[in-house]
């Protein structure tokens, strides 16, 4: 290629990535101001005194430490809890042979069609008649399984050398104990994959989290940074700061596993 | 085992595993999916004591009558049209010049993936900050007095500006994944005939990722279709100012939530659903005919 086409695509793709990472920039940066003097109308202010202050106190405006502990433990079991009906579920569908297997296989991911948002309301009342409305049951245990899940770890699952399966069982060894002792391993970056990507959903949830809690000792972080703006009002160096600390653990997630991330992408929306 | 027949008991032993996830599915995917259709036909509704006092096409016909699910309407098919052919088409062409490079292609991947990981409420609340009149990024870097998010004239273009930000990175990775799938044995034997860059991504390139394309605009316009977080993190809970940006999902929202009507909202989200159902059926008969047509060649 010729050194100035190079320098060409070099300079669209930079150009790109600033638009990317500006919201980000300007974000960390309005962190850091202080609240009151920054925002002279009309002119890019630079701060000339870095008020790390700002991080503390957003975090005690508001009971962010519980929100942060209602988002860790919604995210950590209905991720585990996931991968767990999917694995089992993923099996029985490639390794078992059972009545309707084609059918029910095909229902399912009929049902993967429908969207989410259309199931809000008759959930919602469900919860109602439960009263479970404002519990921690009402974030977890609707989220306790996925289609989705399910279909990328059949996927991987059908990939797996059926004579594995058969050694296995020959040499005495149950269903359950090939499942676990040699499938889930075999499997591992494919589980990850589907795992994080249910990490990041379940982090970022914000319509259901937002209609079915009411009190703050429930809400999730999105939920909760939100309730937070009435109480920031323009104060934006307190409310920037806040959504850094939102923001910020799946950025290290995402930084930390990014492979896992986009195989878990491109397989889940390209089918596989 | 694999090829045996399936017995009662082997039926019986395949149930046990299956039965978590068809319990979650069955309570909260198929009830509420069938529950929701019926629940679109009930008129005079009383959702306390859960009394229907009767059954027929009224809220579709209120819905019909309603102006405001005429603005809901007309607004997300803009707000579609916006995103999805702007996020598409830069997603195309920034996926094939991060193709042709490897120096930092990394990092730049890293970086436009970014929006991906991060809450849309939360990055939502950054865009409302950066889109104020008087001391917003956005204002400052271009030099304009724009209100951008309480003048009626410019609050649906705000979100499709955010959401086309937000949209690019998933799609320029569904890109790139689609363009690592082309055999580099086309290219090079286009290469080797003499074909200009041009000519290899016009007659090579273009014509192999067509069906990701489409794949990919019908995932974006389903996706976008049920735009919500964005709108309601932008204007605090509000559809804009004069409801300059409600969108059927919006709609539904304040139908069910706001105005506690139930069937209304549950009839909106047929009309949603009847939406989502046509643009996944044109691009599942364009996969049909698409097959026949490769099988033929």
């Amino acid at each position: 290629m010729k050194i100035y086409k190079i320098t060409f695509i070099y300079l669209l793709l930079t150009l790109g990535a600033v638009t990317m990472l500006l919201p980000f920039g300007w974000m960390l940066l309005t962190s850091l101001q202080p609240a009151a003097t920054t925002f002279a109308t009309g002119h890019l202010a630079i701060p000339t005194a870095w008020q790390w202050v700002n991080y503390p106190r957003a975090w005690h405006a508001a009971p962010f430490a519980r929100y942060c502990l209602n988002s860790l433990v919604v995210t950590l079991t209905t991720t585990v809890g996931q991968m767990l009906t999917s694995i089992l579920a993923a099996f029985a569908f490639t390794h078992l042979r059972f009545y309707g297997r084609r059918v029910l296989f095909d229902g399912l991911i009929a049902l993967m069609m429908v969207p989410g948002e259309l199931l809000l309301i008759p959930n919602f009342v469900t919860m109602t008649r439960l009263h479970w409305v404002d519990t921690y049951a009402a974030l977890i245990v609707p989220w306790l399984a996925s289609i989705f899940a399910m279909f990328a770890l059949r996927q991987a699952f059908t990939a797996q050398s059926p004579t594995t399966y058969y050694a296995a069982r020959l040499d005495g060894a149950s269903n359950w104990q090939y499942l676990w002792q040699i499938l889930v391993p075999a499997n591992r970056s494919t589980l990850t994959a589907v795992a994080v990507l249910q990490i990041i959903g379940s982090w970022n949830a914000f319509m259901w989290p937002l209609i079915i809690t009411n009190s703050d000792r429930l809400r999730t972080l999105p939920v909760g940074l939100m309730a937070f703006t009435s109480e920031a009002g323009t104060n934006y160096p307190l409310l920037m700061a806040a959504t850094v600390c939102v923001l910020l653990p799946l950025l290290v997630l995402y930084l930390l596993l990014q492979k896992y991330i986009i195989a878990g992408v491109t397989r889940t929306n390209l089918k596989g | 085992m694999l090829n045996a027949k399936p017995t009662l008991k082997s039926t019986l032993v395949a149930l046990l595993y299956l039965a978590p996830l068809l319990l979650i599915v069955g309570v909260f995917t198929l009830w509420p999916l069938l529950t929701s259709f019926l629940m679109s036909g009930y008129t005079h509704y009383n959702y306390f004591t859960n009394h229907v006092g009767g059954f027929g096409g009224a809220n579709f016909s209120y819905l019909w009558h309603d102006p405001n699910f005429h603005l809901a309407l007309r607004h997300t098919l803009i707000f579609v049209l916006g995103v999805v052919p702007a996020t598409v088409i830069l997603a195309l062409g920034i996926a094939l010049l991060l193709n042709r490079i490897t120096w930092l292609a990394t990092f730049f991947r890293t970086v436009y993936f970014l929006p991906f990981v991060t809450a849309t409420v939360a990055i939502s609340l950054v865009w409302g900050w950066l889109l104020r009149p008087d001391n917003g990024l956005i204002n400052l870097l271009f030099r304009t007095h724009i209100d951008w998010l309480n003048d009626p004239r410019y609050a649906l273009g705000a979100v499709i500006m955010v959401c086309i930000w937000q949209n690019l990175g998933v799609n320029i990775i569904l890109f790139l994944a689609g363009l690592g799938r082309i055999d580099r044995r086309y290219q090079a034997a286009a290469t080797l005939d003499g074909a200009s860059t041009w000519q290899r991504l016009t007659n090579v390139t273009w014509p192999l990722l067509l069906p990701m394309t489409v794949l990919i605009t019908v995932n974006a316009i389903v996706t976008n279709f049920k735009v919500f977080n964005q709108i309601y993190a932008l204007f605090h809970g509000t559809a804009g100012p004069g409801n300059a940006a409600l969108t059927l999902m919006y709609y539904l929202y304040q139908q069910f939530y706001v105005e506690n009507q139930y069937p209304v909202a549950a009839a909106c989200g047929v009309v949603l659903f009847a939406l989502i159902l046509l643009v996944t059926g044109l691009a599942a008969l364009y996969f049909h005919r698409h097959a026949w047509w490769e099988g033929r060649r």
